[in-house]
């Protein structure tokens, strides 16, 4: 059984619910999306566009653009997004 | 169109690590109008990051709460936090144009600092890419201020002190790694230790992290590195050899270890890049962790009124940052004849002092994460060197082969830099490869030219909204 990455941060954030891939998901306001997804179990965000291999979050500080995926139909770094209510991801190859 | 105009401050600050915020308090502090910009929400940089939820004051390392410190003088200052706002062009006369919440927007001052900081250099090998493996500074950026614990069964690789840091930052919160892979041995660290006579403090925290690091009983391979990592569509295993002291693959049992996640870093690269893209003087400086403008000891560079510092102008780390944060405020602050030359070097005295006090330290935590030209020589040639647009380390030899001579033309010949991370990620073992391949220096392979956008952003959100009648109709030229 694969371990998940777990919250160690004690925050009194309102819980939202946000949706990847059209399945709902919660996280506390605000926290980097980059976070919610690996709490979430979300390691693989998109694939390579040339050789198609799986990628993930990497670098965490908005330089590698792994974690360039769609939120609410823009691209987006999620390391660098705070998440909000009702926010839309998808995961699928944007750059 | 969403586009201001410019606004005019005495000096533009770009970067808000500990280098950014210093210098920017020390200008304004001296009656110039600073502004102060970086992408984040809040100043802090990475040493300095602020946890996005606020985090009781107990159990915060000594970084958070100096952080807290500084961001706490910075808003009792008079500077402007101009913050979440991603800095995507550089000009002359120091015009910068950024991209915000409210769309694009362009300030502009005579004098500019630059202290972009440093992004992380990994060394490739096959199955780096794989979901689950991730930087060292990102295993910071979770445990600082993300506040996030990998799972279970991870493990730490690469060199120097943020390895320690990271161990003994999560066997504390009952996070620890399965094993440590590093590529020093006990010697590298114990040459260290004079070094560290001069600073009492993180010579504390260092026995501190050693401590926490002995008592979770973290098994240590020392004088090993990551051979490759191992998974589908994610890190399962990573495989792990000895090396020697120059990072050199030695003959000796591989060992595989089971993981989900895999922490790894390299040291530090600086990110150059500004001044760079304003033709400021560069130097290669192996030990600084690459190439970095060539700045006198205030941080002037060879370009009038342009100042680089922090780790983006030479790998010296966070404590170095600030005195040179103080050094480069207080030139700006005569340079735009704010102080006279009396006061300048009266007030500089402390600051140079202390930058030299810290210098031992500094140069010895910088050669211990340098980049080691054998570890690069032992990437193997499947090993993805660009992640951007997979390329491998073959496809660059071929290039090499074929004629490309410097990294622009690698670039050219293999796509290599050309993907949205810029290079960034690549930069630096792509330029050691080429080297390596034509037995030059890195001098003679050069840098990537450095181009706006400095940041990948959306062509609409660098437009703006305009409706159909706001396109400007030229006169039709006359019959």
């Amino acid at each position: 059984m694969v371990s998940a990455f777990t919250r160690i941060l004690a925050n009194h954030h309102e819980l939202v619910h946000f949706n990847v891939d059209g399945v709902d998901c919660v996280a506390p306001a605000g926290e980097p999306l980059a976070t919610s997804l690996l709490a979430a179990g979300y390691l693989m965000l998109r694939q390579s566009p040339n050789q198609h291999t799986p990628r993930g979050a990497f670098c965490l500080m908005g330089v590698c653009q792994e974690c360039a995926i769609h939120v609410d139909g823009q691209i987006a770094q999620a390391c660098m997004t705070p998440v909000r209510a009702g926010m839309d991801v998808q995961l699928r190859g944007v750059v | 169109m969403s586009r201001s105009s410019p606004h005019d401050f005495d000096v533009l600050v770009l970067g808000g690590g500990p280098a950014g915020m210093v210098s920017a308090i020390t200008a304004s502090q001296h009656g110039l109008s600073v502004g102060l910009i970086d992408e984040q929400a809040e100043a802090g940089g990475q040493i300095w990051r602020a946890p996005w939820a606020a985090s009781s004051g107990k159990d915060a390392s000594p970084e958070v709460r100096d952080g807290h410190k500084m961001r706490e003088t910075l808003a009792r200052s008079n500077v402007s936090c101009l913050f979440g706002r991603r800095i995507w062009s550089v000009t002359d006369q120091y015009r910068v144009e950024v991209l915000g919440a409210d769309g694009v927007e362009t300030y502009q001052a005579p004098h500019l600092i630059v202290a972009l900081g440093a992004h992380e250099r990994v060394i490739p090998f096959p199955g780096w890419t794989l979901p689950g493996v991730m930087g060292l500074a990102a295993a910071t950026i979770m445990l600082k201020a993300h506040g996030l614990a990998p799972p279970k069964d991870w493990v730490l690789a690469g060199v120097g002190p943020l390895l320690a840091a990271v161990a003994a930052g999560y066997a504390r919160k009952g996070h620890p790694p399965k094993a440590i892979i590093d590529l020093s041995g006990p010697s590298d660290w114990l040459a260290t230790l004079p070094s560290l006579a001069s600073r009492p403090g993180l010579f504390k925290q260092g026995v501190g992290w050693v401590v926490s690091i002995l008592s979770s009983r973290i098994p240590i391979y020392f004088r090993h590195a990551i051979r490759r990592a191992e998974g589908q569509d994610r890190i399962a295993a990573c495989v792990i050899g000895p090396v020697d002291q120059d990072g050199h693959r030695v003959a000796g049992p591989e060992l595989s270890l089971d993981c989900d996640a895999l922490m790894i870093g390299n040291g530090l690269v600086p990110g150059g890049e500004v001044p760079r893209l304003l033709g400021a003087n560069q130097v290669y400086q192996h030990e600084l962790g690459g190439w970095i403008p060539d700045c006198d000891r205030y941080g002037r560079t060879s370009l009038k009124h342009l100042y680089a510092i922090g780790d983006g102008a030479g790998i010296r780390g966070g404590a170095v940052a600030c005195s040179a944060g103080q050094l480069a405020g207080l030139a700006v602050a005569h340079d735009a004849g704010f102080i006279d030359a009396a006061s300048f070097a009266r007030q500089s005295v402390q600051p140079l002092t202390e930058n030299q006090k810290l210098a031992a330290f500094s140069a010895a935590m910088a050669h211990m994460i340098r980049l080691r030209p054998a570890q690069v020589a032992s990437i193997s040639p499947e090993a993805v060197i660009c992640r951007c647009e997979d390329v491998t380390r073959q496809d660059l030899v071929c290039a090499a082969k074929a004629g490309a001579r410097d990294v622009n033309q690698l670039k050219h010949f293999t796509r290599c830099g050309m993907g949205p991370c810029q290079g960034r990620m690549c930069g630096d073992i792509a330029a050691e490869i080429l080297a390596q391949e034509h037995q030059v220096s890195r001098q003679a392979v050069g840098y990537w030219t450095a181009r706006p956008p400095l940041r990948p952003i959306s062509l609409q959100s660098m437009l703006g909204r305009f409706e159909y009648s706001d396109i400007p109709i030229p006169k039709p030229a006359p019959l």
